[in-house]
């Protein structure tokens, strides 16, 4: 199984946003998406998951998703969306309710997927209740109650503070480790990009078009050794050479606007 | 260990007679709060205050009766059954029109929030209608529906129907689209997202329409019964006029008061329960 883009092209009315975006994602890859504020990610995220139509292009998911997924394309958000009425346990059970899934069948699968996220202890809490890093950990939850086939992620830990970010971006890493699930992941942070991707797509400003792909070919787990640090920061340097020109014009558009 | 070396700096400052001008607090005010004791004070002021003009005649005593006078006018409205015969014709026509207009104007309101043709077509028309006191027409309602319950009721539901649209509709708008969205990534049918995530979500806002459609259907009622009704507060209040018994008629502007003040207690009860989540 593996998700195909092909030929994306997408504009707001006379603004285009997207050119000709086309790229695969392998069963159980991580591909990371950056570029300048703007540039048409969130939008491409959303032509991904079904959410908006493109001017032109397809999306399709090539070859059967796993029998035990029940929401193959599955998004996790960068401001949560969790229903603030609702408990932790019936946010992730949200997923799930409309599904012919016996009331045991429910309840093991948001048991499950509480566990996985170290959520266990605050089932019952209410959204207002939680910190900003437990929230996003709800998200996650949701997303994983479904069984997921490609998970996608446009900035989930932008809301969050540099330590509680740091620490969510280690459990990513270990849930991801276990889980497999294929991910299209946006950020604008570099390191958080070099942490978590095999590949990572880097548009150039608006309208977006691929202006380079560049893979990560150290293992996830060993991005945090020393011995990987001078690799990781010549990935750095190279990613932030693409994209440095492309931010600093868009700024400047953004500014004359 | 920082503190010790400001104060280092402080001594050190003043022991070269260097001038130490302390900053002078600038924060206060901007932050009322309630006190209990005051607001009885207030009250128990005012009702003697009252007192004293009726009983060292200050004023024509038929014209305004002292708080005892209206207390007593008030218990005999009591222990009579006078009292429970025209509140619980009020509370009748307000409790059927308030129903009628309110579940009528959410339903409107929610097709607003959904649908494109409900909202080319409902937002000119509320906005039309909104603004008509709806006691100028209850003429022409007393010719359709008889000068009976009928067109009363109406009066109420018409005034309630419209404000519970235009809440409706503005607290549906008002939920995070992301929300939705959310449902959408998750496959979740129509109906559930309306159920689910629009009227939980709105609910807030349907909740600021009762109470402001609450103090409309009051209002009507009262001055439906004016214009024709023997029984009910506001016909009541009317004869007392009429009659000059100005005691009769403060014991029923009293009951109006209590009456307001009983619903919006209930309504916070209601929002204390409901949005514990906010
Ligand atoms: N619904 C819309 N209608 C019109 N223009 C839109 C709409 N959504 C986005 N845009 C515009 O399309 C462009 C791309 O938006 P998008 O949100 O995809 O960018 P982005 O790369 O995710 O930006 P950021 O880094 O700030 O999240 C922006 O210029 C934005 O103003
Ligand atoms: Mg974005």
């Amino acid at each position: 199984m593996r998700l195909v883009v092909e030929g994306v092209w997408h504009a707001f009315g006379a603004t285009a946003v997207l050119e000709d975006i086309s790229l695969t994602v392998d069963a159980s890859e991580v591909v990371v998406v950056i570029g300048p504020s703007g540039c048409g990610k969130s939008t491409l995220l959303s032509i991904v998951g079904g959410l908006l139509q493109p001017v032109a292009g397809t999306v399709a998911i090539e070859g059967a998703p796993p029998k035990e997924s029940l929401n193959p394309i599955t998004f996790v958000f960068q401001d949560f969306a969790l229903l603030p009425w609702r408990s932790v346990r019936d946010n992730v059970a949200f997923a799930l309710e409309h599904h012919a899934l016996s009331r045991a069948e429910r309840d093991r699968l948001v048991h499950d997927a509480l566990a996985r996220t170290g959520l266990s202890d605050f089932a019952g809490a209410l959204p207002k209740q939680l910190s900003g890093g437990m929230r996003q950990r709800v998200g996650i939850a949701r997303a994983l109650a479904v069984s997921p086939a490609v998970c996608l992620m446009d900035e989930p830990l932008s809301a969050l503070d540099a330590q509680t970010r740091e620490i969510l971006l280690e459990d990513f890493r270990l849930i991801w480790e276990r889980e497999r699930v294929a991910t299209v992941y946006i950020t604008h942070n570099l390191d958080e990009a070099l942490r978590l991707a095999d590949r990572v797509v880097v548009l150039s400003r608006r309208p977006g078009r691929i202006k380079d792909v560049i893979a990560v070919p150290i293992p996830r787990p060993e991005r945090t050794s020393e011995a990987a640090a001078p690799e990781l920061a010549r990935l750095h340097n190279r990613l932030w050479r693409l994209i440095r020109d492309e931010a600093i014009a868009a700024d400047r558009e953004l500014a004359l606007h | 260990m920082a503190t010790t070396s400001v104060q280092a700096t402080l001594a050190a400052a003043t022991r070269d007679g260097l001038l130490r001008t302390p900053i002078p607090f600038r924060g206060g005010g901007f932050a009322p709060s309630s006190n209990a004791l005051l607001a009885v004070a207030g009250l128990g002021s005012f009702l003697v205050l009252w007192e004293l003009a009726f009983a060292m005649r200050w004023v024509n005593p038929v014209l305004l009766p002292g708080p005892i006078e209206v207390a007593q006018a008030l218990w005999h409205l009591l222990i009579t059954g006078e009292l429970e015969k025209h509140l619980s014709a009020s509370l009748y026509r307000i409790g059927i029109g308030w129903a009628l207009g309110a579940v009528g104007g959410v339903a409107l309101g929610l097709a607003i929030g959904l649908s494109t043709a409900a909202r080319s077509i409902g937002i000119p028309g509320v906005s039309a209608l909104f603004p008509i006191p709806k006691i100028a027409i209850m003429p022409i309602l007393i010719l359709w529906l008889g000068i009976g319950e009928a067109s009363k009721v109406a009066t109420i539901g018409l005034g309630v129907f419209f404000p519970m649209a235009v809440a409706t509709f503005g607290a549906i708008d008002n939920v995070p689209r992301n929300l939705v969205r959310m449902a959408q990534s998750f496959n979740v049918p129509f109906a559930q997202v309306v159920r689910k995530v629009l009227l939980p979500g709105a609910l807030p806002g349907i909740l600021s329409g009762f109470r402001i459609s609450a103090s409309i259907a009051l209002l009507l009622v009262v001055a439906a019964e004016m214009i024709g009704a023997d029984r009910g507060i506001g016909a009541f209040v009317m004869q007392a006029g009429n009659l000059m018994q100005t005691d009769q008629l403060l014991a029923g502007v009293a009951v109006l008061s209590m009456l307001g003040l009983l619903i919006g207690i209930g309504l916070s009860r209601l929002e204390r329960a409901l949005l514990a989540w906010r």
